[in-house]
């Protein structure tokens, strides 16, 4: 064997055995690196109960309440499976709208209630013209009526 | 007809070469980025959720996509060293990093001014943005260490296995928004899955890319002539190289 060739070996043998330490402490490490908690982890109690974490999901449509203080809002948070009901207080981010992901900050109180001390908008990843998006809806609008709702 | 490959590994071949080829790259990457930047600003429609925020994509996602694909480029050519022993493959190595490093600043300073209006924050410790991070970091520390061992070989080697070893961090990159839940959105455009992004937002995107590319190979080879005859001064080559310019 040429020492190039032996070289390769300890080259390509030592990154496959990164590869796979890497893989394993990845996978030890699953919970702890994700950045938020879904509203069914919080309905199971997976999230931690005692101190701050981040709650993510969808905002339900027709949820999204003004106190009249003008600055505290509260709405519920949905995987489509669960819902949490989030109270803030504070300037919303400008993608902020119902039926679209959110991630908030805060902590569970007693009664179920999370709440938030900062709430950002989380937008997805396509990306479209506005008539686009209105033809989107439009015919999202014309199959609800069609079908019956479940 | 073959090519003999080990003939441009040479530094006394490859630096005229490199020479004719960096102007044509310099030229190509401003003709793209101005038809690129031209589609961005001016052909490509609002977004409907994000408004005109969402233009910073047109330099954000090159800038992102250059940081991961130069820093494998550079394990591969640094590896190459490693294992063939060959000088300009480690002189390749150490061309590309401080241009992977600039595309890894900018996709993390873009990407800070898109999260504020878009998310509402400069920084989250999502797992994106974090691996992106030590990305940087990575680059900063291979160019540190090359350039902190004085005996070039050996510098070459210590470099070779900080790269190889920091390559396991870019698949983590691009695939954390998928293998965890993230702030960041997940990818566009990618293999497995049609674009979501409408057709003259993703060719503005893919143009600037490209240009991108023609800037990296450009300033990797104008960066890689420089350290060829600062390692080759005494060789015959350099000094007529040197000679010439004097």
């Amino acid at each position: 064997m040429k020492p190039r060739h032996k070289k390769l070996l300890w080259v390509l043998g030592g990154l496959s055995l990164l590869g796979v330490a890497t893989g394993l402490v990845l996978n030890a490490l699953k919970s702890n690196l994700n950045y938020f908690y879904s509203p069914t982890q919080v309905s199971n109690h997976e999230a931690p109960s005692n101190r701050s974490f981040r709650l993510g999901g969808l905002v339900v449509d027709g949820s999204l309440k003004r106190q009249t203080d003008g600055l505290t809002v509260e709405f519920v948070v949905t995987d489509t499976a669960n819902n949490i009901p989030v109270r803030y207080k504070g300037i919303l981010p400008d993608l902020f709208k119902e039926g679209k992901s959110v991630v908030a900050q805060g902590k569970l109180d007693a009664d179920g209630r999370f709440n938030a001390d900062q709430v950002l908008a989380k937008h997805d990843e396509n990306y479209m013209p506005p008539e686009a998006a209105q033809a989107l809806e439009d015919a999202k609008k014309l199959n609800a009526g069609k079908a019956p709702k479940p | 007809m073959t090519i003999n490959w080990f003939k441009y590994s040479s530094p006394a071949t490859f630096y005229p070469l490199a020479g004719k080829m960096i102007p044509l790259f310099y030229a190509l990457a401003a003709i793209l980025t101005v038809i690129g930047l031209y589609i961005s600003f001016f052909v490509a429609p609002t977004d409907a959720t994000q408004g005109e925020a969402y233009r910073i994509i047109f330099i954000h996602v090159p800038a992102a996509w250059m940081s991961m694909f130069i820093y494998l480029v550079m394990a591969m050519w640094a590896g190459l060293g490693l294992v063939m022993n060959t000088r300009l493959s480690s002189i390749m190595a150490q061309a590309l990093a401080p241009t992977g490093a600039m595309f890894t600043f900018v996709a993390l300073i873009t990407g800070a001014f898109w999260g504020k209006p878009t998310w509402g924050t400069w920084w989250e410790w999502d797992a994106r943005m974090t691996s992106e991070l030590i990305l940087l970091f990575l680059y900063i520390g291979y160019m540190s260490l090359t350039a902190a061992i004085d005996d070039v070989r050996r510098a070459d080697k210590a470099g070779a296995i900080l790269a190889l070893v920091g390559a396991v961090n870019v698949p983590i990159i691009y695939f954390s928004v998928k293998w965890w839940n993230t702030l960041h959105q997940g990818a566009s455009v990618s293999i497995t899955h049609a674009p979501s992004m409408a057709k003259t937002m993703l060719l503005g995107m893919l143009i600037m890319a490209l240009a991108a590319w023609m800037y990296s190979i450009a300033v990797a080879l104008s960066r890689a002539r420089l350290l060829m005859l600062e390692r080759e001064k005494s060789t015959a080559w350099a000094q007529e190289v040197l000679e010439q310019k004097s």
